[in-house]
């Protein structure tokens, strides 16, 4: 995990598509410039980039579900609930599930867990367009190569 | 209840437009002026209801290429006639 350079899921553990489902798993580091600002003294990982982690989570899956033939976008956040302080070295579960896949969106629900306890939840609403070009596809197919996605929901499967 | 009276109520609960604002001859973008996010919850909502998955990449590419006019899919009454179809494509 490294939170300035928005890398927040460390590894795809599995992906279930019958179940519409994605595990993964991440660390929060130790360090991070983040938590110079967020907060001197108190270091916290901030809510806003735990939804950005379930929402990574959210978008591989989406990814895998269409072959990676294109990639989702954020666009909306709803019943987001923040129920802990998430704290430098925490481990973290993450869970995704795809709600619809429809004609150029997606929802899904996701939730992240440490120790077995719910930290946060919501449900993500992305609108799926096309890789701007092949470099940029390249590059994303090879994030999700480097996390584990399996090869099988990858391009040219 | 009839499609349009779902869907009417699907757009009126998502967008906040009151109910009685909606006809079947409002044309959803340009008469109630619903915006591309708000659509996007609408469209989620009507697959959910009817179990369908609306084409809208399709019926964007036929208004952008000019096959299609907005009215076609986006007026009240046109689109629940698309719903229905769909609906009973699906059957």
């Amino acid at each position: 995990m490294h939170l300035e350079y928005f890398q927040m899921v460390d590894r795809i553990t599995s992906v279930d598509l019958a179940a519409g489902q994605l595990s993964a798993q991440s660390t929060v580091p130790e360090k991070s410039p983040v938590f110079e600002g967020h907060f001197p003294g108190m270091p916290l990982v901030p809510g806003v980039l735990l939804i950005e982690t379930m929402a990574q989570a959210s978008g591989f899956l989406i990814m895998a579900a269409n072959r990676f033939t294109a990639m989702p976008f954020l666009v909306g956040v709803k019943q987001g609930k923040l129920r802990t302080f998430v704290e430098p070295q925490t481990a973290l579960d993450i869970v995704a599930d795809l709600d619809h896949e429809g004609s150029g969106y997606a929802v899904s629900h996701a939730s992240i867990k440490s120790d077995g306890k719910k930290i946060c939840d919501c449900q993500l609403t992305f609108k799926t367009m096309p890789f701007p070009d092949d470099k940029f596809a390249a590059m994303i197919v090879g994030r999700g190569r480097e996390l584990g996605m399996p090869g099988d929901f990858l391009p040219g499967s | 209840m009839s499609t349009f009276d779902k869907v009417a109520d699907i757009i009126s609960e998502t967008s906040e437009i009151p109910r009685e604002e909606i006809t079947t001859e409002s044309h959803t973008i340009d008469d109630l002026g619903i915006d591309s996010l708000d659509f996007l919850d609408i469209v989620f909502a009507i697959d959910k209801e009817f179990g369908i998955k609306i084409p809208m990449e399709a019926w964007t590419e036929e208004v952008n290429n000019g096959t299609a006019s907005t009215e076609d899919y986006f007026v009240m009454k046109n689109l629940c006639t698309r719903i229905d179809e769909l609906a009973a494509a699906k059957a």
